[in-house]
């Protein structure tokens, strides 16, 4: 093979490919939101609550009105006028934009100013006068349905108390009944705290309403450009076709990034009362205090099992705090997410779950960081209590998994809550991960630290994730099937382009979805353009998050690209003179069965489809193609995880010395950047089983406020990663891919918690809520430890 | 980001130049010099200097040096210098310990040390590590130079006895032959500020401990030093024993606070923890056993 | 007042208020957008360039204070169309992914390997430990520095071959 030839033949497909992107961001000549200068654009900042429950007196902003370089100010009596200070949220709730009546959370926006540079508009907020009547606010979730709790939400009629919904899922009677004949129960409360996403890059938005062409160009490091469009069309009553929404490089999403913040709708606003174009970014205060947090579950689990380790049923009991504002995103239908796939990875036939949200008084969210609509919730809740029950039984984590993880013949599996799974084989998984852990090693050597006094300890999580939302039919973002839409054009040289619904925050699509189109029509990577984030010249899908740019976008990339392919086989028969039957694919040529010799490229055939070839009946010109994709099912990426970690007896202090990883996405595009994705993900199970929390004291000042506060993982805390792979590919992805991206985060706090409990035996500690800090390994140790979601007062 | 309320600047030549433009400014003037102390405080509002003189410039202040039977070390000796002179580490290797543990490499390229000690945030790990050492500050105003234990240099959290027109312009050690010295830090995470810190300094005459110095940073200690605990195992035999009563001791001496670092129980009982690892390890290197 | 001084080997000059951060001076007057900003309180790094040849967080810098230093930014790695070995490393090893905290993270690479041009993955940590990234997980990073180290010349204009694995 010839140089070129063997180039070119390393460019075609799946493998380990270097990243198209790098060569940008790499020479810092990356364009993120802040990078966005437009001429004339003004600089927008937002006066925000000192307080988490308040009246609003009176609000003077004529001091901030005079100030020489300050445009415009704005307050939610003006955004009145334009039926603009409550918007509706994801989950059929309103948000305040501008609070009128009331402050809710601490953080909320109070005031908007814009002003000629950045330091004059926060000049500008400093002469703002607001004058607060505070009110007690309710921040202890599990008080917040008691009778005399203040009532936040007194902008909606007849609201009398902070509940916000029940809903349940799964055999209530059934589970109930499995409980009460089984040999062993396990109760646990388990509370997977309140935490934030806390991407490096802040939320922003620069807005640009052209007066003259009335065309509303909004750029947004959004997750989901054309979502936002369709909402600012709705919300705004703006005519969709004079939307333009453009994300540009973002900086780190993992889910912060997925709603309209009121921000942007501000910088929208502030475009149109100034007639330039208009800047907000919030600071690192503004984005852990007010945009969307992640998790907040006060969960009760049980297990029901019998004395030899099968496990019976699961019930769990739910308290979701969702904030001042029910803003959660995630489909419809789905007010908890896909938390009712907290059945697990495990075999047995009756499960139920309730649960409860009510409205606090902090900021609004719940499903970000992650999470893939409340797996992460669910994974560690079950992953915890199966642990529990190993404590009980006195049996090996790991074998007690082993005993009731599902088979491979169980595939497709149907959950006791209605779930599908597609494929897999965990023992084998489960196995693979404890082979490259030196699992029985790890256990001896235990024994012996153990002897000496020394805590080690070893923690197991076999995950099965849900992701790739979803089947339009029964998933939708405020009315908006999850179906996602692809295009694929060859150009008459034979390069291609792919234009995409979804949006890339780092997990590098334009290399991916390149090779996607290369496996496919054979055209080699470097000759294929990705076109992501501009809804002007990108086909309408629901966006990057809940893991599903592969399962769904990554499916509609590759139908449209065997469309190219079937046509380009018409063509090519046209060619050669032959039926398209008579011809044979070899990845980007198609030469006629028996004469490998007479041959066409797609790249040829491209050329041909431009030009005066006499084509087909009912064959158009051009080789291009779309697709709609309808995901038939979700995926079910799966790993097994474990952490192996020391505590330090004298002062509690965790740190972790191994994580083993062991992932099954199904097909791998690029291996490399798969587990770039999980090595992040692991990153964040140190971070949050040992150091992350937004907790409240109990005025609801926020104590999770900044980078100083709110501990995330550096370089010193993360091992180095230990990766394994199992591929079982999924049988309805046109690829067989089930995506990865969110994987890690969901599987990897509860084998860190595993770990530390394991640890913790000696002590006789079943289990301790996160953050695992020294504190409250400490404490734990003593028999005393504390809420983690409140301020430590003793 | 958040951004500073606007202030005037002016970078003075010298250190007489910075008195004198602290006595023509007065109190609404603030030196900076690392500024990783001040700065961040600027942005979030939690201060407001009308003038920042920039006393980058002061190079006659970053010298390290022995001179006689002091380490002497210049006011403007970044932390990563400290960290990196070898000077430092022979003599005093609880210093290096410190350092290694304060803030994080990036931080540590400008912060000085004058800055650190004269911010006096009582959770700051070099005044603890000095104040175990017994270290002295020389301050400059314009009516001379005065020498400051460093032990009484703070006042309180923020607060030094420096008026407003004097300069801190360098910490002399004093050089004793044969100690042995230890410094150890609890932390969330690597470059937070401490849980508890502890550190150790100790010289043998024979098996007694002749002399010994104790810094705890971020608990509550008075001056960052635990000095009745001191007191308590001075003269004592260096043993398993004096080292618990050393432990207990500094226990009961701090007054840790309750924050999101933890309950003041947990940060009392990891002070005498860390203070028990940290003497341990001082007498084991005064012996010349560990390494 | 102004403030003179030399970024990426170029002089410059320019008009400034005290207040103005270094940080906004590269971003805004200079239109080095590369060096980012990303929290408050001069914890995560993603601001870090080169000061004098050591890597400051260029956010607790004011402008004032560089007058009269050298500055280099991550646009000031490549000489000459050519990627610094410590870029070619995070590309070879896919260093980044979003690409936010990478200038940050080369910048200290490279002043690492200036002073330690064989550095243990332990002391590379160390090195970065100052600064955060939330996609990568730092393990590539350690490798693409570990890259640089073991591949110290410079290479052509990067290309996207397919790497050997």
């Amino acid at each position: 093979m010839t140089t070129t030839a063997a180039r070119e033949e390393a460019t075609v497909g799946f493998g380990r490919r270097i990243r198209k992107e790098d060569a940008r961001f790499l020479r810092g000549r990356g364009l993120y939101i802040d990078d966005v200068k437009l001429p004339g654009m003004l600089h927008g900042a937002v006066l925000r609550s000192p307080h988490a429950h308040a009246r609003i007196v009176s609000i003077d902003t004529s001091a901030a009105e005079a100030h020489p370089t300050v445009k415009a100010v704005i307050t939610g009596a003006l955004l009145d006028t334009l039926k603009l200070a409550w918007i509706p949220s994801l989950s059929h709730d309103v948000v305040a934009v501008l609070a009128t009546d009331k402050v809710r959370f601490q953080g909320q926006e109070v005031a908007f100013v814009v002003a000629e540079d950045r330091y004059a508009a926060r000049d500008a907020l400093a002469l703002i006068d607001v004058d607060y009547d505070v009110l007690p606010a309710v921040v202890d979730a599990t008080k917040a349905l008691d009778p005399d709790a203040p009532v936040i939400r007194d902008d909606i009629d007849g609201k009398s108390d902070n509940h916000i919904f029940d809903w349940e899922a799964g055999d209530a009677a059934a589970t109930d009944a499995a409980f009460e004949h089984a040999d062993v129960v396990v109760t646990q409360d388990v509370l997977y705290p309140r935490v934030h996403p806390a991407p490096l890059e802040t939320c922003g938005a620069v807005a640009d309403m052209d007066k003259v062409t009335g065309k509303l160009t909004i750029w947004c490091n959004t997750q989901a450009p054309h979502a936002h469009r369709t909402l600012y069309a709705i919300v705004a009553g703006l005519p969709e076709h004079k939307i333009r929404v453009i994300s540009p490089d973002i900086g780190g999403g993992f889910g912060n990034k997925v709603g309209i913040y009121p921000g942007y709708v501000l910088a929208v606003v502030g475009s149109i009362v100034t007639g330039k174009p208009v800047k907000w970014v919030e600071d690192r205060a503004e984005n852990l205090m007010s945009t969307s947090f992640a998790r907040d579950y006060h969960m009760r689990g049980e297990i029901a099992a019998t004395r030899d380790g099968k496990i019976l049923g699961l019930r769990v009991n739910v308290l979701a705090d969702h904030g001042a504002f029910n803003n959660t995103a995630q489909p419809t239908k789905f007010p908890a997410g896909f938390f009712h796939v907290f059945t697990g990875s495990y075999d047995y036939p009756v499960a139920h779950c309730a649960v409860k949200g009510v409205y606090t008084n902090k900021a609004p969210g719940g499903v970000a960081y992650a999470c893939s609509f409340r797996v992460t919730e669910a994974v560690y809740l079950v992953e915890r209590i199966v642990d529990c029950l190993a404590d009980e039984l006195g049996v090996d984590p790991a074998e007690l998994r082993m005993k009731n993880l599902l088979r491979p013949e169980q595939f497709p599996y149907l959950s006791p809550t209605g779930w599908e799974y597609d494929s897999g084989d965990y023992p084998k998984t489960l196995r693979a991960a404890m082979d490259l852990a030196g699992y029985q090693e790890l256990r001896a050597e235990q024994v012996e630290r153990r002897a000496r006094g020394e805590l080690m300890g070893i923690g197991v999580s076999f995950f099965t994730e849900t992701v790739g939302a979803g089947p339009r039919k029964h998933m939708d973002i405020l009315g908006l099937g999850m179906a996602d839409g692809a295009e694929v054009r060859v150009h008459p040289t034979g390069k291609a382009v792919v234009r995409l619904s979804v949006q890339s925050q780092g997990q590098g699509h334009e290399t991916t979805f390149a090779q996607i189109v290369s496996e496919v029509t054979g055209i080699p990577s470097d000759d294929i353009e990705v076109v992501h984030g501009d809804t002007d010249n990108t086909p309408f899908g629901l966006g990057t998050y809940g893991s599903r740019s592969t399962p769904v976008s990554g499916a509609a990339v590759a139908v449209a690209a065997r469309r190219v392919v079937d046509k380009a086989k018409i063509i090519a028969g046209a060619m050669l003179e032959a039926s398209p039957d008579d011809l044979e694919w070899n990845r980007g040529t198609f030469s006629i069965k028996g004469d490998p010799s007479v041959a066409k490229t797609i790249q040829e055939v491209a050329l041909a489809a431009h030009g005066s070839l006499e084509l087909p009946e009912g064959v158009e010109g051009h080789l291009d193609a779309q697709c709609v994709y309808d995901p038939p099912n979700l995926t079910y990426p799966y790993g097994a995880y474990i952490a192996v970690v020391d505590v330090d007896a004298g002062t509690g202090a965790v740190k972790v010395r191994r994580f083993i990883a062991v992932d099954d996405c199904g097909t791998r595009i690029n291996p490399m950047i798969v587990e770039g994705q999980i090595h992040g993900g692991l990153a964040d199970g140190i971070g949050m089983a040992l150091m992350e929390v937004i907790a409240f004291d109990e005025d609801g000042n926020c104590l999770g406020g900044s980078f100083m506060d709110y501990q995330l993982p550096t370089a010193l805390e993360c091992p180095s990663w230990e990766l394994g792979e199992t591929v079982t590919p999924s049988p309805h992805h046109p690829l067989g891919a089930k995506g990865v991206g969110e994987s890690a985060t969901v599987g990897s706090p509860a084998a860190v918690v595993n770990a530390v409990m394991d640890a913790l035996k000696p002590y006789h500690v079943r289990h301790v809520d996160m953050p695992l800090t020294s504190a409250q390994v400490w404490r734990a140790m003593h028999g005393r430890p504390f809420r983690t979601d409140l301020a430590i007062t003793d | 980001m958040q951004v500073p309320a606007p202030f005037d600047y002016a970078r003075a030549r010298s250190v007489d130049d910075a008195i004198a433009l602290l006595e023509e400014h007065g109190e609404e003037a603030r030196l900076v010099a690392g500024g990783h102390s001040l700065l961040p405080m600027m942005k979030l509002g939690l201060a407001s200097p009308e003038m920042l003189i920039d006393i980058n410039d002061l190079t006659d202040l970053t010298r390290i040096w022995v001179e006689g039977d002091v380490l002497r070390i210049g006011a403007m000796v970044r932390h990563a210098d400290l960290l990196a002179s070898a000077v430092v580490g022979e003599q005093y290797r609880m210093l290096h310990e410190a350092e290694r543990v304060i803030a994080d490499p990036v931080v540590r390229n400008r912060g000085t040390i004058g800055g650190s000690l004269c911010h006096a945030d009582p959770a700051e790990d070099l005044s603890a590590a000095l104040g175990a050492l017994r270290a002295e500050c020389v301050v400059r105003g314009s009516s001379g130079e005065r020498v400051v234990p460093l032990r009484e240099l703070a006042t309180g959290p923020y607060e030094t006895v420096l008026a407003a027109a004097e300069i801190l312009t360098e910490v002399r050690i004093p050089i004793r032959p044969g100690a042995g010295s230890a410094y150890t830090k609890v932390e969330r995470r690597a470059g937070d500020w401490a849980v508890a810190s502890a550190g150790a300094v100790v010289w043998l005459d024979g098996e007694t401990i002749s002399e010994v110095g104790i810094g705890l940073a971020a608990v509550g200690a008075p001056h960052s030093v635990a000095a009745a605990t001191e007191d308590a195992i001075r003269g004592r035999g260096a043993d398993d024993e004096t080292i618990d009563v050393a432990g207990e001791r500094a226990a009961a001496e701090c007054r840790p606070a309750t924050d999101q670092r933890g309950p003041a129980d947990y940060k009392q009982a990891l002070t005498g923890e860390l203070t028990r690892r940290v003497l341990r390890t001082a007498i084991a290197r005064c012996r010349g056993q560990e390494a | 007042m102004q403030v003179q001084m030399t970024v990426n080997e170029q002089p410059v000059t320019r008009e400034i208020e005290p207040r103005l951060l270094l940080v906004h001076f590269l971003r805004d007057e200079l239109g080095l957008t590369g060096t980012h900003w990303g929290c408050d309180t001069s914890n995560c790094g993603v601001c870090v360039v080169s000061m004098d040849g050591v890597p400051v967080k260029s956010c607790t810098v004011l402008a004032a204070m560089a007058d009269g230093r050298t500055v280099r930014t991550v646009e000031g790695l490549e000489r000459d169309g050519e990627l610094d070995p410590v870029q070619q490393g995070f590309m070879n090893e896919h260093g980044l992914q979003c690409g936010f905290c990478t200038p940050g993270m080369m910048i200290t690479a490279r002043a690492l390997l200036d002073e330690n041009p064989d550095p243990t993955p332990a002391e590379i940590r160390e090195a970065i430990s100052g600064q955060l990234c939330r996609c990568t997980g730092y393990e590539n990073i350690v490798r693409a520095i570990r890259w640089a180290a073991t591949h110290p010349q410079p290479a052509a204009a990067a290309t996207t071959e397919a790497v050997p694995s």
